[in-house]
């Protein structure tokens, strides 16, 4: 994978100029006996940075009215307790309709807190685009991520964008192993708003519950296939606010794309 | 000629002292007589000496480290070698004499030779960044030292990841005084894990993706099978009971057989190494784990192995049928192949991802058969450090009706089948309490039954029993993913996936005894208590929850005292731990007849305890030998000043 390695360690070069700026310089200090710092010499092991570039999702949506093209990433690089996070979502329509979604695109710093968990904070940008009016936002992240008890991947985020609205996403997933290679993976997603935003569409209070099926055939750790289902249903204000556009308030789709990294 | 004197140089007639033997004739012979490529690195048939000149009362080796393409298992690879070969030729040195090895390096990056278990000055211990600065390309370092010991031992690169790029090989140091035990012909038997991939590649994946090369985690299908076998319920407790943890009960190697090639003196099972014999002799095989990340669970189907010397130290001989090895640790054993044409020698993988095999046979080119393989081990609860220590459910050797003990309490939990009892830190189970030697009618509860029993009769106390361990004020912090809140007696465990039985005995700890007490009799007047610590989800391991680049400076040992070094293990792994310049004597029942080691593996949810005499001035390394635990963090300096 020598393509992958070169890719990671450009992507890695840039995102380390950025680590660099973020990361308090830390202190120098560590196992080495003062007579080999005296001599100079290089200590017998050290920390080596890593970053890893993940394709989670990048599937095609066929649902009743429109299909869409989905794309969700999550990319890292630096060491073990701090490092930089770029993660995205984003939605086009193909087919039955048109415009789209960058839903969110983050930049974050990442802290591990515990042996588990690790906090994140950043800044964000969401657009929505076409037909009709294309709104977008700036908006700043606290997160928290991490795996929980039972294996639980788990990623929630406050939000709040440049207007002052405020809300909050929470994303779990499970991965259920039915062979070595075949994985079966739920998911579950929901959102809170804090504030009405009408030009997103976004009402106050659970905007939507996300559920997803997707099982997955793991060719090599670094590619797999998947087929699967998701539902996406709108609650409450947000809902209503979409019936008022006619649109459906439940979607379900059938899904196929592959899931990889590098 | 018998055919059996035109081997001499491989097999070694232990009476016939044939030296400076030039190593490319008898090469080219074995290569003629086995029929092989050159290119495979060691002959198929025996081992492979480096040549030794002699200079007054030193003697001289000359080593070259390069890369040499090669085929391995039958696939083009590109190796770091020593002299050309995979294993580096054995180095025989001879005890009570100097040795002078000069190093040249002819890689485009910095080298070094470590000489694993050899007490030496630490300059010449080799460890970049500790002894000395480490070899430059195209440069040469010349190593030199008195041999003060004998046995068998080990050399391997101690720089960056080398080590898995086939830099090592066998350092053999031939007795002053005749050796206590008897044979007629001796192999070198060393046991490797070769990948194709880059080292740094397997570093990355660990790194990035948790459980990157196990492919036997646990499945839907198991889970299934428990509930057949257990119950719904016992089934759902054992679940609940690793999720909260975020364990898994299948976490064995970090790296497997998906990506290793198993090889006996590099070369995998299909290029079968030989060790050739007549029946009736007594054949002493140098066992050495000179891989990167595996642990082999080692047996001659058909035939008893005595095992002599342990680390390069002798020992009570034990017979036995099968034995661990820990990563960097050294088992001499003698078999005595008898009517049988050949033997399989076999050393299967801890997680049974794979294995290396070898023949022993009267002619090259004849097989024995290979063991079936055996079914992917679970870990227990003991593993969790929760009480079970001492305990192992399925150790046959656990004799609970001996009638030698009096039980002061029985209430302490004898439903060992119920792991939930085992849950609640019941320590009348634990096998910590050995103190009261073998009559224990103390009321105390903790007086327990002490399963590490020797049958033959007393057995000294355990000093760590009813220790109060310390996991610092924020257990270890974010480097260690667990404590083991209970952590035991595990000495008289043979391991995961190991039963010992009357008809199948496997060796423990327990039973290694030395053959006299080590010179220094102090009583330990200071001790050190250090944890095994890790966070598999970010691959972090280290001691004490901070990994070598976040502490500040070395352990410091004072010159001349006498210590007790304390090995708590808080992770799910098994650790070779390897003191460098100094020996270990690893506190087991046989009181001053303690076995003394470089390497010792530490199971998950053990504690063990060494006695060291801080008799070399300088700086050490100490590591676990696991390659890329020690890359990861795993490593401390210990200065003796």
């Amino acid at each position: 994978m020598n393509t992958n390695r070169h890719l990671s360690k450009t992507v890695g070069g840039l995102l380390s100029a950025t680590l660099l700026a973020v990361m308090p310089l830390a202190a120098m200090a560590d196992g080495q006996a003062p007579f080999a710092v005296e001599k100079g010499w290089a200590p017998p092991v050290g920390d080596v940075p890593h970053g890893r570039f993940l394709i989670d999702r990048l599937e095609y949506a066929a649902g009743d009215d429109e299909d869409s093209v989905n794309l969700e990433f999550k990319g890292w690089y630096g060491g073990d307790y701090n490092r930089i996070w770029i993660e995205g979502e984003a939605e086009d329509v193909v087919s039955g309709g048109s415009g789209g979604a960058i839903e969110n695109l983050d930049l974050l710093y990442g802290r591990l807190i515990s042996p588990y968990w690790s906090v994140q904070a950043g800044v964000g940008y969401q657009l929505e685009y076409g037909p009709g009016p294309d709104p977008d936002r700036g908006y700043a992240v606290l997160g928290l991520q991490g795996l929980a008890p039972y294996w639980f991947e788990v990623d929630t985020n406050l939000r709040v964008s440049e207007d002052g609205d405020a809300w909050a996403d929470f994303e779990a997933e499970y991965d259920f192993l039915l062979t070595q290679k075949l994985v079966l993976q739920p998911r579950f997603g929901t959102m809170v708003a804090f504030d009405e935003v009408e030009e997103f569409g976004v009402g106050q209070g659970i905007n939507n519950v996300k559920l997803g099926l997707r099982l997955r055939y793991e060719i090599k750790r670094e590619f797999a296939p998947y087929v699967g289902v998701s539902w996406n249903k709108k609650l409450g204000d947000t809902a209503d606010m979409a019936k008022d556009e006619g649109e459906d308030t439940g979607d379900f789709r059938v899904l196929a794309g592959v899931r990889m990294w590098f | 000629m018998d055919q059996y004197d035109t081997l001499t140089g491989k097999g070694h007639s232990r009476r016939r002292f044939l030296r400076n033997v030039t190593s490319m004739s008898v090469l080219a012979a074995l290569y003629g007589y086995g029929g092989i490529r050159p290119a495979l690195g060691w002959p198929q048939a025996g081992n492979h000496d480096a040549v030794r000149e002699v200079d007054g009362d030193t003697d001289v080796f000359n080593l070259v480290i390069d890369r040499t393409p090669m085929e391995i298992d039958g696939k083009p690879a590109n190796p770091i070698t020593v002299n050309g070969t995979v294993p580096g030729p054995a180095i025989r040195m001879r005890e009570g004499r100097n040795v002078r090895i000069r190093v040249q390096n002819k890689l485009d990056e910095w080298t070094s030779i470590h000489w694993h278990g050899i007490l030496l000055p630490f300059q010449m211990d080799g460890v970049p960044g500790v002894t000395f600065e480490g070899i430059p390309p195209n440069d040469t370092f010349e190593y030199h030292y008195p041999l003060k010991q004998a046995g068998t031992y080990w050399y391997h690169s101690h720089s960056g990841l080398q080590e898995q790029l086939g830099h090592y090989g066998p350092l053999i140091v031939e007795p002053a005084e005749p050796e206590p035990f008897d044979y007629d012909r001796d192999y070198v038997v060393m046991l490797s894990d070769w990948t194709f991939e880059d080292p740094h590649d397997v570093f990355r994946n660990l790194k990035v993706a948790e459980g990157y090369y196990n492919y036997q985690k646990r499945t839907v299908e198991d889970l299934l099978e428990d509930i057949r076998q257990k119950g719904w319920s016992q089934t759902m407790r054992e679940r609940a009971m690793w999720g909260e943890m975020r364990m898994s009960s299948r976490d064995l190697l970090d790296v497997t057989g998906s990506t290793y090639t198993y090889l006996i003196n590099g070369r995998s099972p299909n290029d079968n190494w030989t060790g050739l014999f007549k029946p009736g002799e007594k054949i002493r095989l140098r066992v050495i784990n000179g891989s990167a990340m595996s642990f082999f669970d080692v047996s001659v189907p058909g035939l008893k192995m005595t095992v002599v010397q342990v680390d390069g130290q002798n020992v009570e001989p034990v017979p036995v049928d099968e034995f661990r090895i820990g990563v960097a640790e050294i088992y001499d054993v003698i078999v005595e192949p008898d009517d049988q044409q050949a033997y399989t020698i076999f050393a299967e993988a801890m997680d049974r991802s794979g294995f290396a095999a070898g023949t022993l046979a009267t002619e090259v080119g004849l097989t024995a058969e290979i063991p079936a393989p055996r079914p992917v081990p679970s870990r227990g609860m003991e593993a969790m450090g929760m009480d079970m220590g001492g305990m192992d459910m399925g150790n046959g050797d656990m004799e609970m009706g001996n009638g030698d003990m009096e039980m002061g309490d029985q209430s302490g939990g004898m439903d060992m089948g119920d792991q939930s009892s085992g849950m609640q830190g019941d320590q009348g189970m634990t096998g910590q309490s050995s103190h009261a030697g073998m009559v224990m009618n103390n009321d105390d509860a903790k007086g327990g039954m002490d399963m590490a029993m020797d049958k033959s009769g007393g057995k000294a106390p355990w000093p760590l029993a009813d220790r109060d361990i310390s996991h610092g004020p924020d257990d270890h912090g974010p480097g260690a993913a667990m404590v083991a809140r209970n952590p035991g007696n595990r000495l008289n465990d043979p391991g995961i996936g190991l039963k010992s039985t009357p008809e199948h005995k496997v060796l423990v700890y327990d039973d290694l005894k030395a053959l006299a007490p080590w010179p220094d009799p102090r009583e330990p007047e200071r001790e050190i208590e250090l944890h095994l610590t890790g966070n598999m989800e970010r691959y972090m391991w280290s001691f004490d929850g901070e990994k070598f680049s976040e502490v500040d400076g070395p352990i410091q040992f004072h010159h001349g005292e006498r210590l007790r070094l304390i090995l708590v293990n808080d992770t799910m792994m098994d650790h070779p731990i390897h003191l460098h310049g100094m020996w270990m004597e690893l506190e087991n029942q046989h009181g001053d007849l303690r076995p003394r080691k470089h390497t010792i593996s530490v199971k998950p949810g053990e504690m063990v305890s060494a006695r060291i005499t801080a008799d070399a001035p300088g700086h050490w390394a100490f590591h676990c030998h696991l390659l890329y635990h020690m890359k990861a963090g795993m490593f401390r300096v210990v200065s003796v000043a």
